[in-house]
């Protein structure tokens, strides 16, 4: 049977014929993700093409910006052929089906090597893929390379990384923040479709950010962890970082799940299930965004603070009910954060000890010398600092005072969004508190880099779903985002107010 | 006058469970297998693997701390034990610092007194669950270590008891008593030699009547009872001799040489670890609910004392034989099944007291190693009832069937063992008996009654032992 051509967008719904992005002009790089897949579902564009388009852009400017660690242009070929011959069999019908993604290299893949972007896992090879990538390369999606970030996901500003620094797409000076931020400058610089992030205390959303693309970290447990290298095991969460929104959502749709092999993933029923795409609605009408007024503060660029109100005046416009609020114990988020992270991390990054993979140094005595050897000459020093504060604030006479208090902070701030979430469906905010820092600048003051977290880390001490939608350019034309925070499995309503902003915007 | 001093003893008791597949993945639990082969992601440590707990391991632990009079903990949760080594691939071991799974119990003991039995509860300060590490082979040829994970993963339980025991026979009646206590439950084998359940003891010795206890050490590799009763004596002897000659007892792990006898210090208060336990944020806390503790109580097997108790009111054999038989549930069962199947439970009792203890003890074999079926011990016990062999011929019999668990009747059958009851046959041997020893004849006629057990040894063996004596020594009688 002949297939009636289709005359809207599967996904978008938007009439094909009056595209606007079907010109001449139009490159394969212009469509998002779920465009593409549909380009690619209805024939008119090869995966191959697809993924050729997305290598000539890398050899364009991958030089320049060092988005990846690891490429793997001729598996992703073969698996072109592959995922094009059960298109055309119609075994894949997805909205990513066909699609080039990039995976940050945290997540193990498997025959590719992970490195976490650390010289101690420089060859370490797994023979397994992290569960979020299975699902991903099940819906279809190409795999086309890992990219970079801070070593073991340690740093805002993807500097930390054994592999050199990523620079931002935008402006080469300056960083496209992090940790995820080979993620974030791969999606915006055309050099992939879309990739996956990580998110512990703001690295999704704050390259996302930083790069002018969307970035999404879902609520914990959403995504299974399974095959993710963890950092702060209790705080980490993949998700998508991607062109706009619906992108995000399709993504979202197909990683997330309840996975055996991670006990702390969720099962999500009654409402509040990962049937992303349907939350697409441009109708916020009567919806109660607050504002807290914690985070507009002292140490908030002006330019930054301007486009995110006037983010919310939009919303205001679209019906939406606006009004800010106190959400407190905001100050506390910080030495917290950075208290229960190290903690799991210290003890997280045990494993790496040159007995069983990575890297052993090259001598040493004996059993002992051969760990210290290793681990020193292994991480970086962004690395080392987080596992002493880690395994200080472990040590038996200070667990009490640090880590035990740091778990009991976070049940307040828990206990404080509870509140918020009271009263309001979304709250939303600043992503950082300015635009993407100059390269080197971050490094020399690490204590004013973690401070860079504030607006961030707070989803991930409460575990909140947040996304990071770009609201405007500085005046140096670096972009600026809008963060919505959303309670507890209630992502489809950021996605909705982030959606309803995207079209509205788009429109001008 | 010489001062006279107590031992205060506490035990900490691993046992590995019985579970088919580890405690945080599916690899097997099967003991041997080629090295590494019984591993996965999950119990080799790789990046981005993640535990999940199995159950079972659960049901079993709660299912010894409700037979240990325990409290169990219905929120439980498992925390992370960092130390580096190369056996622990994570290099932190999951186990319960915080909120073990069972707390408060106590079980009670029996020691020999002068006048009978001396029976004692001993405190169970908590019961935890955690996972075993792997095996380091080291290769001295080569100066290399190698690591088999296969272990690795493996659920075990730490008992915990009080400081309640004083001496090594107390020591012995509470890890007797938790052996047969968890193999009644069918949670693990409990056995020592093959590590399946380890004991350390913390020791410390004060004067008679001191409130304070003293200064404890902590006694590992004791892989028998032989070796825990000797590391007790030696121990406490050692300590009183630090005391008497002035010296302190310092705190520190000791590791017992039974061939030498004698202990070693490993390493000292001063530079134990710090763990820097945390809750290990990959696993959930583990809720045990009312109705989950409920279900894993009614299915509680019958244990060793309601079993001892019963045996003795329907059975009708000595309290001895109770006691050996119960000793082992699989020697009770072994038991209670023939039984059923029709044997007299005296007959049984014997069979099992006498023989297999016999060959138990001679072969160094546990109890649970038994490997012939009720089935055939009750066929073998009715070949005797009906007469159709001797005793003698059963007992060779018996021998087979515990090595090779086969049939009685068909082997019988086979090997042409059955009792000539033949009354032609019998009077030929017997009259070629009396004609080849006219000695003992004599003897005999002569008023020496114990020749005829002489004639009739030498008629058995003409017989090849398939004759029944009794009608042996009649005919002999008869024709003498």
């Amino acid at each position: 049977m002949r297939r009636r051509k289709r005359t809207v967008c599967l996904w978008c719904r938007r009439p094909l014929s009056d595209n606007g992005k079907r010109g001449k002009s139009m490159s394969i790089l212009d469509y998002t993700a779920v465009e593409l897949s549909d380009q690619i579902r209805r024939g008119e564009i090869k995966v191959v093409d697809a993924v050729e388009a997305v290598f000539a852009q890398i050899d364009g400017r991958e030089k320049e910006l060092n988005c990846y660690v690891t490429l793997q242009k001729e598996r992703a070929l073969e698996q072109a052929k592959i995922v094009q011959a059960k298109i055309d069999a119609g075994e894949l019908s997805g909205p990513l089906a066909g699609v080039p993604f990039a995976i940050k290299d945290n997540m193990c893949t498997k025959g590719t090597r992970t490195t976490c972007s650390s010289k101690i896992l420089e060859n370490f090879v797994p023979a397994y893929s992290a569960t979020a990538v299975e699902k991903l390369e099940a819906a279809g999606a190409v795999v086309i390379g890992k990219t970079n970030m801070d070593e073991f996901a340690m740093g805002s500003t993807t500097e930390t990384s054994y592999y050199g620094v990523t620079k931002n797409p935008h402006n080469a000076m300056h960083v496209p923040g992090g940790s995820s931020g080979g993620s974030a400058a791969a999606v915006a610089a055309g050099e992939c479709f879309a990739a996956l992030g990580s998110d512990t205390g703001g690295s999704i959303r704050q390259p996302a950010s930083h790069c002018g693309v969307v970035g999404m970290k879902p609520t914990y447990g959403t995504v299974s962890r399974y095959g993710l290298i963890a950092y702060g095991s209790s705080l980490d969460q993949i998700g998508p970082l991607a062109k706009d929104v619906r992108d995000c959502a399709a993504i979202l749709e197909v990683i997330s799940g309840r996975d055996e092999k991670d006990s702390t993933s969720m099962s999500r029923e009654n409402g509040q299930g990962t049937d992303f795409i349907s939350a697409l609605q441009e109708d916020i009408q009567g919806m109660r965004i607050g504002i807290p007024r914690d985070y507009f503060g002292a140490g908030l660029d002006t330019e930054v603070r301007d486009a995110v109100l006037a983010a919310a005046e939009v919303l205001r416009a679209k019906g939406a009910v606006v009004e800010e609020f106190d959400l407190s114990l905001v100050q506390y988020a910080i030495p917290t954060y950075y208290t229960i992270a190290a903690a799991e991390a210290s003890s997280n990054l045990e494993r790496f000890d040159g007995i069983k993979y990575g890297y052993r140094t090259a001598e040493a005595d004996n059993l002992h010398a051969m760990y210290k050897k290793t681990r020193s000459e292994g991480f970086g020093a962004e690395v080392k600092r987080r596992i002493m504060l880690g395994s200080f604030v472990l040590s038996s006479g200070y667990y009490d005072a640090y880590y035990l208090k740091a778990l009991r902070v976070k049940a307040l701030i828990r206990r404080a969004f509870d509140a918020a979430f009271a009263k309001y469906d979304v709250i939303l905010g600043p992503v950082a508190p300015t635009t993407a820092p100059k390269l080197g600048e971050s490094l020399a003051d690490p204590l004013k880099m973690y401070l860079g977290d504030i607006y961030t880390i707070s989803a991930n001490l409460a575990g909140l779903p947040g996304i990071s939608v770009p609201c405007g350019t500085d005046a140096a034309g670096l972009p600026i985002g809008v963060q919505l925070l959303g309670d507890c499995f209630q992502e489809k309503k950021i996605l909705r107010v982030a959606y309803t902003y995207e079209q509205a915007v788009k429109r001008g | 006058m010489a001062k006279e001093y107590e031992t205060v003893i506490g035990l900490e008791v691993h046992v590995e469970l019985a579970t088919k597949t580890k405690i945080f993945c599916g690899c097997s639990t099967a003991f041997g297998g080629a090295p590494n082969t019984h591993t996965c992601p999950v119990c080799t440590g790789m990046p981005g693997s993640l535990p999940v707990l199995n159950r079972q391991v659960v049901e079993y632990a709660v299912a010894v701390g409700l037979a240990t009079n325990c409290s169990i903990t219905q929120h439980c949760k498992f925390d992370r034990k960092n130390y580096f080594y190369p056996d622990n691939p994570q290099n932190y071991q999951i186990s319960q610092l915080y909120l073990p799974i069972c707390r408060n119990g106590y079980v009670e003991i029996e020691t020999p007194e002068d006048d009978g039995l001396k029976r004692k509860r001993i405190g169970i300060h908590e019961i935890h669950m955690e996972e075993d590490a792997g095996k380091l082979i080291h290769d001295d040829w080569e100066g290399s270590s190698l690591v088999d994970y296969n272990r690795s993963g493996v659920p075990l339980i730490e008992i915990v008891s009080e400081p309640d025991m004083r001496n090594a026979d107390e020591v012995i009646a509470y890890l007797e008593k938790l052996r047969t206590t968890i193999q009644y439950l069918g949670a693990s084998d409990c056995k020592l030699q093959e590590g399946s359940m380890r004991a350390d003891v913390n020791i410390s010795v004060r004067e008679m009547g001191a409130a304070e206890f003293g200064t404890r050490t902590e006694m590992k590799n004791l892989n028998s009872f032989h070796a825990i009763m000797h590391a007790i004596e030696g121990e406490r002897a050692r300590q009183i001799d630090l005391i008497e000659s002035g010296e302190k007892v310092v705190q520190e792990t000791r590791r017992w040489d039974d061939q030498k006898g004698m202990s070693y210090a490993m390493r000292s208060k001063e530079d134990a670890q710090d763990y820097r336990y945390f809750p290990d944020p990959d696993l959930v806390p583990v809720y045990i609910s009312d109705e989950w503790i409920a279900r894993v109580r009614a299915n509680q097997p019958e244990l060793r004392e309601a079993k001892m108790k019963r045996y003795r009111e329907s059975f009708g054999i000595p309290d001895y034989d109770i006691r050996i038989i119960t000793d082992s549930k699989h020697m009770a069962d072994l038991f209670e099944e023939t039984v059923a199947l029709g044997a007299q439970p005296k007959k049984v009792s014997n069979w099992l007291m006498v023989e297999t203890l016999r060959i138990l003890k001679e072969r160094e074999m546990d109890a649970q190693d038994i490997g012939f079926s009720p089935k055939h011990l009750a066929a073998l016990i009715a070949l005797v009832d009906q007469k159709a062999i001797t005793t003698t011929v059963a007992k060779e019999v018996f021998e087979v069937m515990f090595a090779e668990d086969v049939d009685p009747v068909a082997y019988v059958e086979e090997k042409g063992l059955k009792t000539v009851n033949d009354e032609s046959e019998l009077r030929r041997t017997v009259e070629q008996v009396i004609a080849d020893n006219p000695q003992s004849v004599a003897d005999y006629r002569n008023g020496k009654e114990k020749a005829i057990g002489f004639l009739v040894g030498q008629t058995m063996k003409a017989m090849k032992g398939k004759a029944d004596p009794t009608g042996v020594n009649k005919l002999l009688k008869e024709l003498l």
